[in-house]
């Protein structure tokens, strides 16, 4: 067992697994936040209890970060040790004849998405740190010093897609993702040996997963772009 | 009708030589001929332009050796599917076409000269586990005394296919190794003869490949489209389970 990510197959292993996660993650991701566009009072209410929760704040979110980090740096160290599996390139290449556009460009897609977490970082998760951990207010209002003044995570939601920059940002980093996804979906079963009569079924699923989540992130910021 | 060509053809004298990029033209070329045939035409001319002829790996020429390999078009054994370069027909071109002809590239398989490219690296592979150690006294048993469930000596004869011919590295942009080695480990993990040795031959075939130089495989699929004998990637995923259960028991 001992020195697995040492070997090519590990690496993948482990990339796929951080992967899994993340995909996990990105479905209840959006579950809570289409709950935005049908009710602002269920959306605090979880909001508010996923930002409290300890198992989620001091146990779930750690792993997610973990997740993250990983999955961006093997991806970046991954393609450093490709890159040097063959120093001379061809001069004329048809990767289109074999592959998908989307299965060759996988770093591409991947570092868009990281530069798209920077600004969603940016944009939520350190101003959420900072009113939590550092100014210390962890009721989750409007005026925490008013009881009656709602909770503020609907209204936060809101006001960051007021600018329309921000949406065109939202939306093509979207559409990166569902790139990534619709050849990472199912490349991460395989990579963990899964390649069997259910694969077929598998393959549509991914289709549906990877266009769909990414659609409905999209039409959750465009929703309140309209909507503010 | 007969084609004439130009071709741009990977020159390199030696393993320390840069190399380059070089054209030349052929004449009257029948599309039934193979693109190895075209190739010996080239030469032909070549050696009566008391020039030196193009340095390329051939054998059987039947499809089986695995020792034909060629970079065309930007394609591995070319545009057509289920070939390798020697069944590779000339009708697959047109008269006036110019067709790109390099080696296949990966650190792992160092240019020689010109086209011919060391593939000892696969070699020295299936040394470290592709086999299975067997007592040929004069007391082995008959093959067809174990009963082999149909689906597995289906499965486990289709891996058997690979030629190691080098289009799934040549093809993958990583330069993976892993529809080879996958093939390879398959051929014997899905048969009892196999299964004895499996934890051992999946460990040491995937340590040599690594140190050999391959890249990571990240699924693109090309390997197994370009593959001569069509084999699938289900090998590298059940190379994958093999390797992380021996991981486990090791």
């Amino acid at each position: 067992m001992s020195g697995i990510l040492n070997s090519s197959i590990g690496r993948k292993f482990a990339m796929a697994l951080s992967a899994l996660f993340l995909m996990f993650f990105l479905l209840q991701h959006f579950s809570i936040n289409i709950l935005s566009v049908f009710s602002p009072e269920t959306f605090n209410d979880v909001s508010h209890f996923m930002g409290t929760f300890p198992l989620v704040q001091y146990v779930l979110q750690p792993v997610l970060i973990f997740g993250v980090v990983f999955h961006f740096v093997m991806g970046f160290v991954l393609e450093i040790k490709n890159n040097k599996a063959r120093r001379i390139s061809y001069a004329k290449n048809n990767g289109g004849a074999n592959s998908s556009w989307m299965s060759r460009n996988m770093i591409w897609s991947g570092a868009a998405i990281l530069a798209f977490v920077c600004l969603h970082f940016y944009d939520f998760w350190f101003p959420e740190i900072n009113t939590k951990f550092i100014v210390g207010d962890m009721s989750g209002l409007i005026d925490p010093n008013n009881a009656e003044s709602g909770f503020r995570y609907y209204e936060e939601l809101q006001h960051k897609f007021v600018d329309l920059w921000r949406v065109v940002l939202y939306v093509v980093a979207f559409v990166f993702l569902a790139l990534h996804l619709l050849h990472g979906f199912d490349s991460a079963f395989q990579s963990v040996g899964a390649n069997n009569k259910y694969t077929k079924g598998l393959k549509r699923f991914s289709k549906i997963y990877a266009i769909g989540i990414p659609l409905g992130f999209i039409f959750i910021a465009v929703f309140h772009f309209l909507n503010h | 009708m007969d084609m004439n060509l130009t071709l741009k053809i990977w020159r390199q004298k030696n393993a320390s030589d840069k190399g380059s990029m070089v054209d030349y033209k052929v004449s009257d070329i029948s599309p039934d001929m193979s693109f190895l045939e075209m190739l010996d035409v080239l030469n032909e001319q070549l050696i009566n332009n008391d020039e030196e002829p193009v340095a390329f790996d051939h054998d059987c020429r039947e499809g089986i050796c695995g020792m034909c390999s060629l970079y065309i078009n930007g394609e591995a054994h070319g545009p057509d599917r289920g070939v390798t370069t020697c069944q590779l027909h000339m009708r697959m071109f047109k008269d006036g076409d110019t067709i790109t002809i390099e080696p296949f590239r990966a650190t792992a398989f160092p240019v020689v000269k010109d086209l011919i490219v060391d593939r000892s690296s696969f070699d020295r592979i299936q040394h470290a586990g592709g086999f299975i150690s067997v007592n040929t006294s004069g007391n082995t048993i008959d093959a067809n005394a174990t009963p082999i469930n149909k689906e597995d000596a289906d499965d486990a004869f289709s891996a058997a296919t690979c030629i190691g011919c080098g289009a799934c590295v040549a093809s993958c942009k990583n330069s993976s190794a892993m529809l080879f080695v996958g093939a390879k480990v398959s051929q014997f993990a899905l048969l009892p003869q196999g299964k004895i040795e499996a934890t051992d031959r999946v460990l040491n075939m995937v340590k040599q490949m690594d140190d050999e130089g391959f890249g990571n495989c990240t699924n693109t699929g090309a390997c197994e489209v370009e593959c001569p004998k069509g084999i699938s990637l289900e090998n590298i995923a059940r190379m994958n389970r093999e390797y992380l259960a021996a991981s486990l028991k090791g």
